[in-house]
């Protein structure tokens, strides 16, 4: 006779129709399942299947970079990507613009209790394509369950670490007078993406996101020898924020000419449309540069070479200035200072 | 696309600007006022001044929308907020301007307050739809350009029967405005305004047209030019009058014919005059109050009547002390005229109106003109205030 204690039956995931419930992050055997049927089943590889409260990783004989970024991004999938990429690219980015190779991330889910299943598989497809295109691995993760209404669909956390050799040494404090600042490409892309989708804006071209990873870009860039000072993605805020926190962290001035600043005609008809300044348009996945005048060529030439940087050029220059001013010569022929934009002009877009 | 960079052509520009330095009159200054915040905005993120001869200068006047909200108006929308506890719908511009108690509706949104930003009325009337058991008030605000979209608004939640939407009216009249600084001490008697004539509004002036500007031109003597908001336009307006200064005409012209007419749209005007009523005063920042310079919504409709229906009373709030945005607003001072401009009051922290919207004074100036003091003065040692600035 066999046995009357059947095998234990757990229903697979519905992931069409299921949905999150306070159970997938009760540490039960729901979440258990949430995690091997959903995370480790797109994003596994021999670390996180380590399987304990912690990851080793393997001795890395240099300096490391880590950095860390929240994603709160509304809506959750937008023209272009998704928060699911996002949340690899943007962290990927502020780890590659150090100069160093990302290779490992790390990723805390906070979930909104009844998101649909489907769409969070979604997210995670689109983070394990993302970060495969990186080169990253994730190496550990956690899922917390909020109850309905204390969320908003899916937070992400993620960092980042890479790997830093020796003798690159990048930073915002190292701006000289008489530098260089070079745009990988069109500004104001992602937040445009996002701000057009939820008003609801129509463009005979749809504008999409941005959002990519730059490590390719940032390596070539690296390997060109050109004497690069700072590299930095404007996220948040946008151009104007990237620079002035550029100015003010190496006491210099920086001039812009506006004329040379790429922005897609696209982008530019919706913010004229809402009345926005596309320099403070936030980007997830274009960079600026600031090198040696007499490396500018070399570094242009090297960018331009990459996909990711057919569209870069030279806006601006580094002067000398106490205060620090970044100014711009306009289009129309007058000049005019670039500040910070005061409170959030737009909330959630990252 | 193309219609934008069209209007903002450097080379046009140029052109332009040797026409005006050839115009003016070596012997004499010009001064003139752009009503319109959105030609205050559109000077200062140009440079439009750095095309200008020495002689020619701008002053910054009264017709930005958040500027000229006293606080006693957005304390009663924080009233709203927070004991009524409507969802209150107001324009992103809105949330930071200062009000009484520190308040601000972005503060009061961080107490509990239930404050939704909205691009436009509409945004609101879904909110009202989605949300049949709470109540919603759009705080209307603006001059003559919004006013039709909340007029529409009004009737339409009256077709619809619609029981928890209203309206927190604060629209306000372009003339109005412009007769009270004409007709203001400074201006008439003292001379320490010396106005020598105005750039018009330009969307203000597709719904109202370019005729009620005559009165000014004929009964003050000042040339009046509607323009439209491109750099290029407020260029062209500019040589105008110049021109008609030099020929000694004060009369309205119309740089921005491809969309102002001398009677305005008619049907707008039709719409608002069946929704609203003149106001016998209302409370303006900076200008006091100004009789017949604002509307409310008609008997007919005052169940959308926010101050009607939560029998609110207005109740006027002075200004900080130290704040000049009244003496901006009429262009009796610049912002640097301001003894916490740039210090205290910066657009992360304002403390009067002028430094909230871009369209306000000192904000166009902290925002986009800021270097020309240091090169004007550079004793003056502002370099302590902007790094500091820079590490909030
Ligand atoms: S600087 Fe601030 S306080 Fe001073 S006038 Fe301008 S807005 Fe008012």
């Amino acid at each position: 006779m066999t046995s009357p204690v059947k095998k234990g039956y757990t229903r697979p995931l519905d992931l069409k129709h299921g949905r999150v419930d306070m159970s997938h992050g009760g540490g039960g055997r729901a979440m258990v399942q949430l995690m091997t049927d959903l995370f480790a089943k797109h994003l596994g590889n021999e670390y996180l299947a380590q399987g304990n409260d912690g990851t080793w990783l393997p001795a890395c004989n240099g300096r490391l970079v880590v950095s860390t970024d929240s994603h709160v991004v509304s809506p959750l999938f937008f023209p272009g990507g998704d928060i699911g990429g996002l949340s690899v690219h943007g962290t990927v980015n502020d780890v590659a613009v150090m100069g160093a190779t990302p290779l490992y991330l790390t990723a805390g889910f906070i979930l909104e209790e009844g998101f649909p299943l489907a769409d969070l598989a979604r997210i995670v497809e689109s983070m394990a394509q993302a970060a495969a295109e990186a080169g990253v691995k994730l190496v550990a993760g956690d899922t917390k369950v909020v109850e309905q209404g204390k969320g908003d669909g899916v937070f992400i956390t993620t960092t980042g670490i890479g790997f830093l050799a020796d003798g690159i040494h990048l930073s915002g404090d190292l701006a000289q007078p008489g530098d260089v600042l070079l745009v990988s490409g069109t500004v104001g892309d992602h937040g445009m993406a996002i701000m057009s989708k939820r008003e609801n804006l129509s463009f005979d071209a749809p504008i999409l996101s941005d959002s990519a990873s730059l490590n390719g870009l940032t390596a070539a860039m690296l390997a060109s020898g050109a004497a690069i000072r700072v590299m930095r993605d404007p996220t948040r805020g946008g151009l104007a924020a990237t620079i002035n926190e550029i100015a003010h962290q190496s006491g210099v001035g920086i001039h812009l000419e506006e004329a040379a600043i790429p922005v897609q005609p696209a982008v530019e008809a919706a913010c004229e449309l809402l009345g926005l300044d596309p320099l403070n348009i936030a980007n997830e996945g274009k960079l600026i540069a600031i090198c040696a005048a007499e490396d500018a060529d070399r570094l242009l030439a090297a960018m331009r070479a990459h996909p990711q940087g057919q569209q870069a050029v030279i806006i601006g220059k580094v002067v000398e200035d106490a205060n620090a001013f970044v100014q711009m010569k306009t289009r129309f022929g007058g000049r005019r200072m670039v500040d910070w934009l005061s409170g959030e002009q737009l909330p959630r877009i990252c | 696309m193309k219609y934008v960079d069209e209007f903002r052509d450097g080379e046009v520009a140029k052109g332009l600007a040797n026409a005006i330095a050839a115009e003016v009159r070596p012997d004499r200054r010009y001064n003139f006022m752009e009503f319109c915040g959105g030609h205050t905005h559109a000077i200062s993120r140009y440079g439009v001044p750095d095309l200008l001869p020495e002689s020619v200068r701008m002053i910054h006047g009264p017709g930005c929308p958040v500027c000229v909200l006293p606080i006693g108006r957005i304390d009663l929308a924080i009233k709203l907020a927070l004991e009524n506890g409507v969802i209150l719908c107001t324009y992103a511009d809105t949330v930071r301007v200062p009000a009484s108690d520190g308040l601000s509706l972005m503060r009061a949104k961080a107490r509990g307050g239930d404050i939704r930003m909205v691009y436009a009325v509409t945004d609101a009337l879904k909110i009202a739809r989605d949300n049949p058991d709470k109540e919603v008030v759009f705080f209307a605000i603006g001059f003559e350009t919004t006013t039709p979209p909340t007029a529409v608004a009004i009737k339409q939640a009256d077709a619809e029967g619609m029981q928890n939407f209203s309206v927190l009216c604060c629209h306000v009249l372009t003339p109005s405005a412009i007769t009270n600084i004409l007709e203001s001490p400074e201006v008439r008697e003292l001379g320490t305004v010396p106005l020598d004539g105005f750039i018009g509004p330009a969307h203000v002036s597709t719904i109202i047209g370019s005729r009620p500007y005559e009165f000014f031109a004929e009964e003050y003597r000042k040339p009046v030019v509607i323009a439209g908001f491109e750099p290029l336009d407020v260029m062209q307006a500019i040589l105008m009058l110049v021109r008609q200064v030099n020929e000694g005409r004060a009369e309205v012209e119309n740089e921005f014919t491809r969309a102002v007419t001398p009677d305005g749209n008619l049907k707008a005007q039709n719409l608002v005059s069946d929704v609203f009523e003149l106001r016998r005063s209302f409370e303006w920042r900076g200008l006091g109050e100004v009789p017949y310079s604002a509307l409310k919504i008609r008997e007919r409709y005052a169940q959308f009547d926010a101050e009607a229906r939560y029998q609110l009373e207005y109740r006027p709030v002075a200004d900080n002390k130290a704040c000049e945005c009244g003496a901006i607003l009429r262009g009796v001072k610049k912002p640097t005229d301001c003894k916490i401009f740039g210090n205290v009051c910066t657009p992360e922290n304002p403390m009067g109106s002028c430094m909230v919207s871009s369209e306000g004074a000192c904000a166009a100036h902290y925002t986009y003109g800021r270097h020309k003091d240091v090169e004007r003065d550079v004793e003056q040692d502002v370099s302590s205030e902007v790094a500091s600035h820079g590490h909030e």
